[in-house]
């Protein structure tokens, strides 16, 4: 389903969001019938903002990160990354912009397992084409800031769930990207190991970062995030910012 | 960038041990035979070549065929050449010397041990020296022949060897051999020649052996020595046509042969090469088998590594370093066969030359080239590659979203 009649050049739109779906929908043919995975969802998210995507399993959830984290492009309507229609970047070019922007935490840490937790670091910054001696030094400093300067070179397989994870984080930070998009950072951790990783999510959007949590857990959302995106049935049930100790509801 | 890449294919062949081993196999062997091919081809060649005796290249054989045409000279043969027929030959245009020669199987006996050896007259006069000189043969303990001698031999340098004589026990100059029941005594032996009809052989005078065998007229070899080389492709013409009205035979029935060392060489080295075609076939079968093995394996790996293109591809990979990665690494198992390849091929070549060596008594040594090595290497990582570019596409190609679900 091309949209045939907008020119293919980069949209620029007034107060534009740093990541910003708009009427956004995402079908999938499953044999003869249609899944609406994402059925007209509108989300902006701002530069600073900690926005956590929430809803249930089968919610469309998952579908909506993949869209905002512009790993997939919508069937229909429009996703800007930066002031960037995405659908109007060849794969190569969104894959260079997304490395750049957006720095990804996933539910499984997804470290490549025979690299070292060093290596794994580097190798966002090796698709952005940095120096390899400027790669090791930021490498081994982000890794100092997750407190694992003494696990450089152990392999994914010789860490705990809760030092891949901080290793992933270090990984998603390498292009210092503006965004953290963060997938059930927390899934796979026990509380305590999982507030750790939250308290760093929370330290970075202090510092500046604007961080995005896709989760299905109310409480991981209302405890930590100031705005939160509730889905339904592919769409956004309500839009919720945190306004002091209670939490205003938009439609 | 490369140098990243090539890290990445390098931790990933490793990662996968075993597999990665059994996958180059193909190319592994594909590049030992054409190394050992190569290095062996030449030396090959100078060896088989030494045991055709091709000192002069102004000497012609004649030799009468048999019904088979296959055997030792002389042997199977219907109608033999005769000494007249060697007589005849002399008055030929530019003939200088005709050399009539027997060869015959004898009973040897010596340190109470029995042997068949193989033995060749010597003619008379001068013409010994030319047999000397056309065979290149050096007498190194002894002397040779001389024309008053009687019931002497010269013997071939592996009768030195108590293990190559057959007899248990070293000969030396001045012992007793006995042939077909008659004495002989050992006035010489030869100088190492490097072919194994040579240095097994017994020399001696023609009239003695032909006593021996009981032959008189009957020649087996017709050795012609040709005044120079220009004449030798008309002189070779004019025996065939002299021998055919001796023999009364037609043009193209000829029970009999002429020919030139050069003639002799071209046929064995035609049956060499085509032994090494067909090696060389085997070979590229191995490579070609190898290659499709490295698609094999690399196509699997693409999809055992989906999620981890997934993940490249979420942090910024872009399609041509995924493809980079893939194709590296097919090269990469092209460029490692290659590399155990050679250095297997180095080995057995070695021993190889080593085997031929002590066989048939040659000393040749494996011939490989720095120059030669490097193309089997670009080849051989050219395969790898070539072999990776479908499945490294195919990896490429893989859309984040699903490559991601793994």
């Amino acid at each position: 389903m091309h949209k045939l009649l907008i020119p293919p050049i980069p949209l620029i739109i007034m107060n534009p969001g740093l990541i910003e779906l708009k009427d956004v929908k995402k079908y999938y043919h499953m044999g003869e019938s249609i899944v609406k995975a994402v059925d007209g969802m509108d989300i902006k998210i701002h530069e600073g903002d900690f926005v956590a995507i929430m809803g249930p399993s089968g919610s469309g959830k998952s579908t909506a990160m993949n869209l905002v984290g512009s790993l997939d492009l919508a069937t229909q309507g429009d996703i800007f990354l930066d002031g960037t229609d995405i659908e109007f970047l060849d794969e190569s070019d969104l894959a260079q912009l997304r490395g750049k922007k957006i720095g990804f935490i996933f539910q499984q840490f997804n470290l490549i397992p025979n690299l070292t937790a060093k290596e794994n670091i580097m190798l966002p910054m090796m698709f952005q084409g940095t120096h390899s001696s400027e790669r090791e030094a930021r490498a081994e400093k982000l890794l100092k800031m997750v407190e694992l300067g003494d696990r450089m070179d152990h392999y994914p397989g010789q860490l705990s769930g809760g030092q891949q994870q901080r290793v992933a984080i270090a990984r998603a930070l390498a292009n210092d990207p503006e965004v953290i998009l963060a997938d059930e950072p927390t899934g796979n951790l026990d509380t305590k190991t999982g507030e750790m990783v939250m308290a760093f999510l929370e330290d970075l959007n202090r510092k500046g970062k604007t961080v995005i949590m896709v989760t299905h857990d109310p409480k991981l959302a209302h405890e930590h995030a100031k705005i939160i995106y509730q889905i339904k049935d592919g769409k956004v049930e309500k839009k919720m910012k945190k306004a002091g100790r209670t939490w205003k509801v938009f439609k | 960038m490369i140098k990243d890449f090539v890290v990445l294919a390098y931790k990933n062949l490793r990662r996968r041990g075993l597999r990665s081993y059994l996958t180059l196999l193909g190319i592994f062997i594909g590049i030992a035979v054409v190394v050992v091919l190569v290095s062996l081809g030449d030396g090959l060649r100078m060896a088989v070549n030494a045991q055709f005796n091709v000192g002069s290249t102004q000497v012609l054989t004649v030799q009468a065929g048999g019904l088979t045409g296959y055997g030792p000279p002389g042997s199977g043969v219907v109608t033999p050449l005769t000494k007249e027929d060697a007589d005849a030959i002399e008055k030929i245009n530019n003939v200088e010397m005709v050399i009539p020669r027997n060869l015959a199987t004898l009973k040897a006996e010596f340190n109470n041990k029995l042997s068949v050896s193989y033995a060749a007259t010597l003619p008379k006069g001068k013409n010994r020296d030319l047999i000397f000189e056309t065979l290149d043969l050096e007498v190194q303990y002894g002397q040779k022949l001389k024309d008053t001698d009687t019931n002497k031999v010269v013997l071939g340098n592996d009768f030195l060897d108590k293990d190559k004589n057959g007899f248990g026990k070293a000969m030396k100059v001045g012992d007793k051999i006995v042939l077909n029941e008659k004495e002989f005594r050992v006035t010489g032996i030869l100088a190492k020649k490097g072919s194994f009809i040579m240095d097994k052989i017994i020399l001696m005078d023609e009239d003695e052996l032909r006593a021996l065998i009981g032959e008189s007229d009957k020649v087996d070899i017709i050795a012609v020595r040709v005044n120079s080389k220009d004449a030798m492709d008309q002189v070779k013409t004019d025996i065939e046509k002299l021998l055919r009205q001796r023999r009364n035979v037609k043009e193209g029935e000829e029970d009999f042969s002429v020919s030139t060392p050069q003639a002799m060489l071209a046929t064995v080295n035609q049956v060499l090469l085509g032994v090494q075609i067909f090696i060389v076939i085997i070979a590229l079968i191995s490579i070609v088998v190898g290659a499709i093995g490295i698609v094999n394996t690399m196509t699997t790996s693409v999809l055992e590594r989906k999620k981890e293109i997934g993940i490249m591809k979420a942090i910024g990979a872009k399609n041509s370093d995924i493809f980079l990665q893939f194709f590296v690494e097919a090269g990469m198992l092209g460029l490692i066969g290659g590399i155990l390849g050679i250095i297997a091929g180095t080995i057995l070549g070695y021993i190889g030359g080593l085997g031929i060596n002590s066989f048939i008594g040659s000393t040749m040594r494996p011939n490989i080239d720095f120059t030669f090595l490097v193309l089997v290497l670009a080849g051989s990582f050219s395969v790898g590659a070539i072999a990776g570019i479908s499945p490294a596409m195919k990896a490429a190609k893989q859309r984040p979203v699903e490559a991601l679900r793994g």
